[in-house]
């Protein structure tokens, strides 16, 4: 064989972009990846098209008014971001917080765990084909965000959990309906396990595919459900309770790699899946025992906190988020730094998914769960 | 191997051992200031020995001291086996660069880009050492305090703060 002849068969890479408008990277995410033939070399994760400045805005913006910012960051759990920011604030205040907002605000964030792993779990099938399961999930998300709206007003982006307090009490029926909607959600877990869980073709998909091994997964920084599916059991919840979750009965979900090897995409499916079952049992007890007060009570006049520095952690339904915060001893944060968690998770894309086809890259990225807003900030 | 929970007067007794003029630590913060000189190997060592084995890194924080000179990072750290926690602070200059630790924890990478991006801190031997969220042919770094926003972007108008928002 000539020379020429050997420079025509040999394999060139070719480099392909995806996104950032592609309905299978979940925002505006630019994927430059390296392939060879349909297996793939590299991926370069391209982001900040979603960039809005969020810290830099958060340095001319009093402590109070940045929690509607916190919103926008994870724009499908942002309980939980309203949550955490208001944390790490009350810690830096070092202020005690009324036990029944404590209530109100582990219902709020499990419900929202739920409605967020709802919309994780039904694009996730999408992402392989199963078009049925996103219309249930959105179907039974929506009923979470009635009942947000019923406390709120808000369906998506509340403004709800303020540094002290909440910003409404619960609204009259709000206990009635969530456990209306837990007696009707409870059963519907077995209709997704029987839809989509044991469907042939979605093993086939996920299985033994985008393996994250335990000693990577921590390397890389990656939390959260897409941790727990490598079997370790990680949860801020458990590990570290802040609020009140010691004070509840419930399990933390590890993938033990029942249709493949453990850490693939159907364990980090499958731990969300009995992630909402565990939800289910918090709510079920915090609803119970719901003490009576006044929500706003705590809520300072002037928040100024002392010169300091905190690093709060909390775990969202992406992992775990974290808010650096330097005080000045000004109304305004000197410095407010947010870890999120799908940043972090997205780092170890490129990591996991060396090796696999083309087909497998959009599995991947469906189950690490990734949401732009919180990337970009 | 050792399971004990560390607190951060102990954790400094360890490192000072092999390091003594190269960190520093008052008693009552919360944090050791490392120099950054020899950064990569006190970063080697805290994530190797037996008693340490900070094996996560959670955050790298970039924040400017305010005096047009220095900036400064805080990395937070997490022993998943023994449960340690650990905030190192680095401060650095305008020109100095600090040893990169992308190589220990695959978490360094994108957040020592971030730092870059930001604040303009330097990272030597770095593996895909360029800005993370704004566009490459951004002028300065947005997050220094004496940033000045530029009028214009590629001929586009780039709003002043606060100019739109009552």
């Amino acid at each position: 064989m000539s020379n020429q002849d050997k420079s025509i068969i040999k394999a060139e890479e070719m480099v392909l972009n995806m996104g950032p408008q592609h309905p299978s990277t979940h925002g505006v995410l630019r994927l430059k990846i390296h392939t060879d033939g349909e297996v793939v070399s590299k991926i370069e994760p391209i982001m900040g098209y979603l960039h809005r400045c969020f810290e830099k805005h958060c340095e001319n913006l009093s402590y109070e008014q940045i929690v509607p910012y916190t919103d926008r960051c994870d724009y499908l759990a942002s309980m939980h971001m309203n949550h955490s920011y208001a944390i790490a604030v009350e810690k830096l205040l070092e202020i005690e917080i009324p036990e029944r907002v404590e209530y109100i605000r582990i219902i709020v964030a499990e419900l929202q765990r739920i409605a967020s792993h709802l919309v994780a779990i039904g694009a996730f099938g999408l992402d392989v084909g199963a078009i049925t399961p996103f219309t249930w999930a959105l179907r039974d998300r929506e009923r979470i965000l009635d009942l947000f709206e019923m406390l709120c007003g808000a369906r998506l982006l509340y403004n709800y959990i303020w540094p002290g307090g909440v910003s409404h009490d619960l609204a009259p029926k709000f206990v009635h309906h969530t456990n209306e909607f837990l007696d009707y959600f409870e059963p519907m877990i077995k209709e997704y396990d029987q839809i989509l869980s044991g469907n042939i073709i979605f093993v086939e998909r996920t299985a033994d595919v985008g393996i994250i091994t335990p000693e990577v997964g921590i390397n890389f920084g990656v939390t959260g459900p897409s941790l727990r599916g490598s079997g370790i059991p990680h949860d801020l919840r458990k590990d570290e309770p802040y609020s009140i979750y010691d004070k509840f009965d419930f399990d933390v979900p590890v993938g033990k790699g029942m249709m493949g090897s453990v850490g693939d995409c159907w364990d980090r499916y499958w731990v969300r899946m009995r992630e909402m079952e565990e939800s289910i049992k918090i709510l079920r007890q915090a609803l119970g025992r719901i003490p009576s007060g006044d929500v706003h009570s705590a809520i300072p006049k002037k928040v100024r906190p002392s010169k300091g520095e905190i690093y709060s952690r909390y775990e969202t339904a992406r992992g775990d988020v974290g808010f650096y915060i330097r005080s000045g001893g000004k109304n305004i944060p000197q410095r407010l730094k947010m870890r999120s968690p799908a940043f972090c998770n997205l780092s170890v894309f490129s990591e996991i998914s060396e090796g696999w086809m083309m087909s497998d890259v959009i599995t991947i990225l469906g189950s690490l769960d990734i949401v732009l807003g919180e990337i970009d900030r | 191997m050792d399971n004990t929970k560390l607190d951060i007067n102990q954790i400094f007794e360890i490192i000072k051992v092999d390091f003594s003029e190269l960190i520093d630590f008052t008693e009552g913060d919360n944090f050791i200031l490392v120099s950054h000189t020899k950064w990569y190997e006190i970063a080697k060592f805290i994530k190797n020995d037996s008693r340490l084995l900070f094996d996560y890194l959670m955050c790298i924080t970039s924040y400017d001291k305010e005096d047009k000179i220095t900036y400064g990072l805080a990395f937070n750290f997490k022993s998943t086996i023994n449960h340690s926690y650990l905030e190192i602070r680095i401060e650095v200059c305008d020109e100095d660069s600090v040893p990169s630790v992308t190589d220990l924890w695959g978490s360094a990478n994108w957040h020592e880009r971030g730092a870059f991006d930001m604040m303009g801190i330097k990272f030597e031997n770095h593996p895909n050492f360029k800005r993370i969220l704004l566009p490459d042919d951004w002028p300065g770094y947005p997050l220094r305090k004496d940033f000045e926003t530029p009028e214009y972007y590629r001929g586009m108008l780039v709003p002043k703060d606060k100019t739109y928002w009552e």
